[in-house]
């Protein structure tokens, strides 16, 4: 019954927006279905398990053959998805009682039939299958799943459904390969933990809480350090004999996405940093940085064009030892003396910003304009490095947002809790347009910084105002101010506007100002740092 | 013998009856129509003489009082009219309670209206009759060969299967309420679901009058917002429109489903914001437009809405003569207009 109950909780998940419940369908999954299929189902989700031994081309000629031309052709054009028409249009053939495969049948199978004969196995797969069983099964052989279940979540459903912390989960997840059937034993309580050894594993980053003003007010110069909370990716290095990996925060391996990095992990350890594009030494803005992420493979071009490097905050294993129990103050003095010694290309230290007291510091941290810091991170000397958000720690204190009052021009329903909300709102602000006059240009959109009672207040006022619709979007008289606040404005060729916001919220409902005198996009022209940002 | 186009025509108001001087589900008001059964795109407000089944004539009655016709004559199945020179009978179309096939001939010559029509088994209707005859007028909603209905039963099956994966979250289910409501609600009584279903406003006075023609349909309750703990973990009926809506909020935490023949293909479930599709179509599927097609044995088929293009293909293929009349006004009941469903429906 496996790929039949694995299309059940692909479709499920498809189509299901809040993460509890995508959380109580995996947990489900993990608890109702047999070894060696669970692994193998969650690895496909997460995209750890990739196929691409069918092409499309393949699965289309298995229909057409099977199918009137002008009938798949007309199929096709309504259903608009290729794997999906397939896998509806695939004639059932009577007589067929093969029962349907297991996952693992599948994925053992694929590996050792050669090419020529993949069109029959295939075929003979989907004559044992339903519509859903079909679209699963070709989405999963040519590597198109795309359910949006990432690693960390899939840990965070293993560890409420078996009851063990998700931080001894993460911590041996990338020392075990599909189906892991050793973690999913010591799970269910049948066996040991087990030991990754050498193998590239991803630890726990340790995180920092939003800086309040009571905290402010307490804080101890002397008892703390300040760094520069940089805006780009942070990243963990694991590199050793048994390879080297570059993790997201959320655990994902993402070495494939930066080659250069990989190749300069020439060391034994694990390191704590942010991933940036450096020119010349100067930290390029986010907007930069996008276009490497989610990407599987890079070109020349890219490589040449947005160059990365890895800015290291903190040393967690040297060689095989494990550093993290040490207080900040140690690790830092162990992290310079590795730097000075390995001088790794493509990477460089975070520097310690020197502060003697709290105005000191505010004002350090209002000095920094550039786009491609944040903020300011707070360590305390003495903290280990613990896993997550540790209070009391670790602080970050983000530079003040900027601000805009724009106008609202479009919103659309959101999704899960607020999918009968309209949620998302594009905003704009006013441009001079030749011959006189003026108009409204779009310049960013916000789903978030509103309270309950605020979003239903606009909730309202957008189905009172509605000039047109297009789908789920609504087009609303040009008439209320919102004012917006971001933490950078950068030049952007993607956008209408030239200029792109950097987290973009809501900040207040200006039903007291006219929109007309809302703020022209001058104003937010002049935010924006021409350039990349100077180092500091 | 006559063809049947020399005494069956289009014209503006909709399929005429020459001989027998009647209208076939006509989209606007006339002196003399024949209606196939209650939706709103088939059953119009304003003739003055209406000829059907007593379930469709009931239905009319209670969705529109005075304008469901001012001589309203009730035909039962079985039973053989005159009019004109044209001699009418109705017979089941396993569509929605009521829903039947007008049966005419003139001068030997015989065609079949089918109005709406399905050949799945539906506990609250009678099951299409094929009847033989020399053109066969159908519909063809589902006429592309992506569409195959799975068995209801399985659509209600997982229904169930996420109320005991979300207990606590109420499952509310969009269906029509005319026919898709009444059915749900017997495949779920099927499926061994006992406890009271809950109905939007909306859904109700149809319900009602089901059982009052005699459909059983277990305890119902109105789902109003009083009883919103009530509705934990309980099933709620509305129409299609009102469960991505503000009526929707006032529920626990609530998955949306909806029950539509149109859930078989993803992107149309997924413009719906709906979170669990269930496949369950009160029309025909692609097979079963052909069966029926090859069983009533007409050398000539005309179709009056829906996917024409592939129907008419198909049949060329068949040596049989298809027809699209592109007829107008048709087309707009619960699963023919499920995607483009206006939101704003009436609180319950
Ligand atoms: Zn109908
Ligand atoms: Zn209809």
């Amino acid at each position: 019954m496996s790929v039949p109950a694995f299309a059940e909780l692909l479709e499920r998940l498809i189509f299901t927006p809040g993460r509890n419940a995508k959380l109580a369908l995996l947990r489900d999954w993990f608890a109702t279905q047999p070894d060696p299929d669970r692994g193998i189902g969650l690895a496909a989700l997460t995209e750890e398990l990739v196929f691409t031994a069918a092409k499309p081309a393949m699965i289309r000629d298995l229909a057409a053959a099977r199918t009137d031309p002008v009938l798949l052709a007309l199929s096709h054009d309504y259903v608009g998805d290729l794997a999906e028409t397939v896998a509806l249009i695939w004639p059932e053939r009577a007589g067929v009682n093969a029962p349907p495969p297991a996952l693992s049948e599948v994925v053992e199978t694929l590996e050792v039939t050669p090419k020529a004969e993949l069109p029959g196995l295939i075929s003979g797969w989907l004559d044992t299958l339903d519509s859903g069983g079909r679209l699963a099964l070709i989405k999963l052989i040519t590597g198109g799943l795309r359910v949006g279940v990432s690693g960390r979540l899939a840990r965070v459903a293993l560890a409420e459904w078996s009851g063990k912390p998700v931080e001894e989960i993460e911590e041996i997840w990338h020392g075990v390969a599909p189906p892991y059937l050793p973690i999913f034993r010591w799970l269910e309580g049948h066996a040991e933990r087990p030991d990754p050894r050498d193998a590239p594993v991803f630890r726990p980053l340790m995180l920092a809480h939003p800086l309040e003003d009571r905290d402010l007010a307490a804080l101890d110069p002397a008892a703390w350090r300040a760094e520069w909370k940089w805006d780009g990716i942070r990243v963990q290095l694991t590199a050793g004999p048994g390879g080297r990996r570059i993790w997201s925060r959320g655990g994902e391996d993402i070495s494939g996405g930066f080659p250069e990095i990989v190749e300069a992990m020439e060391f034994h350890g694990v390191l704590d940093g942010e991933l940036l594009v450096i020119r010349d030494g100067l930290v390029a803005p986010f907007a930069d940085l996008q276009q490497r992420l989610n990407r599987k493979l890079v070109g020349p071009k890219m490589l040449r064009d947005y160059p990365v490097g890895v800015r290291l905050y903190d040393l967690l294993f040297e060689g095989g030892e494990d550093l993290r129990p040490l207080p900040f103050d140690a690790r830092r003095q162990r992290l310079e003396a590795w730097v000075e010694r390995h001088a790794p290309p493509r990477m460089d230290l975070s520097a310690l910003i020197a502060f003697a007291s709290v105005a000191q510091l505010s004002e350090v941290r209002d000095g920094a304009r550039a786009a491609s810091i944040e903020g300011l991170m707070l360590k305390r000397a003495d903290s280990p490095y613990l896993a997550g958000r540790q209070k009391g720690m670790w602080w970050k204190w983000k530079r003040d947002p900027l601000s805009i009052d724009a106008v609202l021009m479009y919103a659309q329903r959101g999704h899960g809790k607020r999918s009968s909300f309209y949620s998302d709102y594009t905003f704009g602000l006013w441009r001079p347009v030749e011959g006189g006059g003026e108009e409204l240009v779009p310049v960013g959109k916000a789903y978030s910084g509103y309270t309950d009672e605020e979003l239903g207040w606009l909730d309202r006022w957008i189905r009172n105002h509605t000039v047109s619709r297009f789908g789920p979007v609504r087009e609303v008289e040009k008439a209320l101010v919102l004012e917006v606040i971001f933490d950078a404005a950068q030049l952007s060729g993607r956008h209408k506007s030239g200029v792109a916001l950097r987290f973009p919220r809501i900040a207040r409902i200006r039903t007291d100002k006219p929109a007309s005198e809302a703020d022209r996009l001058e104003n937010l022209m002049a935010y924006v740092e021409a350039g990349p940002a100077a180092e500091e | 013998m006559p063809h049947p186009e020399t005494w069956l025509r289009v014209l503006p108001d909709g399929l005429f009856c020459e001989p027998g001087g009647f209208f076939i589900d006509p989209v606007r008001p006339v002196e003399r129509a024949v209606i196939t059964h209650g939706h709103a795109d088939h059953a119009r407000p304003g003739h003055r003489s209406v000829l059907a089944t007593p379930e469709t004539l009931a239905i009319m009655r209670a969705r529109m009082g005075e304008g469901a016709g001012a001589a309203q004559q009730a035909m039962r199945h079985g039973e053989v009219l005159r009019q004109g020179e044209v001699t009418i009978r109705l017979v089941p179309a396993g569509h929605v309670l009521g829903s039947a096939q007008v049966v005419m001939e003139w001068q030997g010559s015989r065609a079949v209206v089918s109005g709406d029509y399905k050949r799945q088994a539906d506990a609250t209707c009678l099951p299409f009759e094929p009847v033989p005859c020399d053109v066969f007028v159908t519909e063809a909603t589902f006429a592309l060969p992506v569409f195959r209905h799975p068995d209801p039963a399985h659509e209600v099956a997982k229904l169930l299967k996420s109320l005991a994966l979300f207990p606590e979250r109420t499952h509310v289910v969009g269906c029509y309420a005319l026919g898709k409501c009444q059915r749900l609600i017997t495949l779920l009584r099927a499926a061994g679901w006992d406890r009271p279903i809950h109905l939007h406003g909306a859904q109700q006075p149809l319900c009602r009058l089901y059982e009052e023609l005699g459909v059983p349909l277990g305890e119902l309750r109105p789902a109003t917002v009083a009883n919103k703990a009530e509705l934990r973990g309980a099933i709620v009926l509305a129409p299609p429109s009102a469960i991505a809506d503000r009526w929707a909020r006032r529920l626990a935490e609530p998955v949306t489903a909806l029950a539509s023949g149109w859930m078989r293909v993803r992107q149309r479930a997924r413009t719906r914001g709906v979170e669990l599709p269930m496949v369950i179509s009160d029309h025909a599927d692609w097979p079963d437009l052909n069966r029926t097609i090859d069983e009533v044995g007409a050398p000539e088929v005309w179709v009056t809405h829906g996917r024409d293009d592939a129907l008419v293909h198909a049949l060329a293929g068949r040596g049989i003569r298809g027809r699209a009349l592109h007829l107008v006004g048709l087309g707009e009941d619960e699963d023919e207009a499920v995607a483009e469903a206006p939101e704003g429906a009436p609180a319950a």
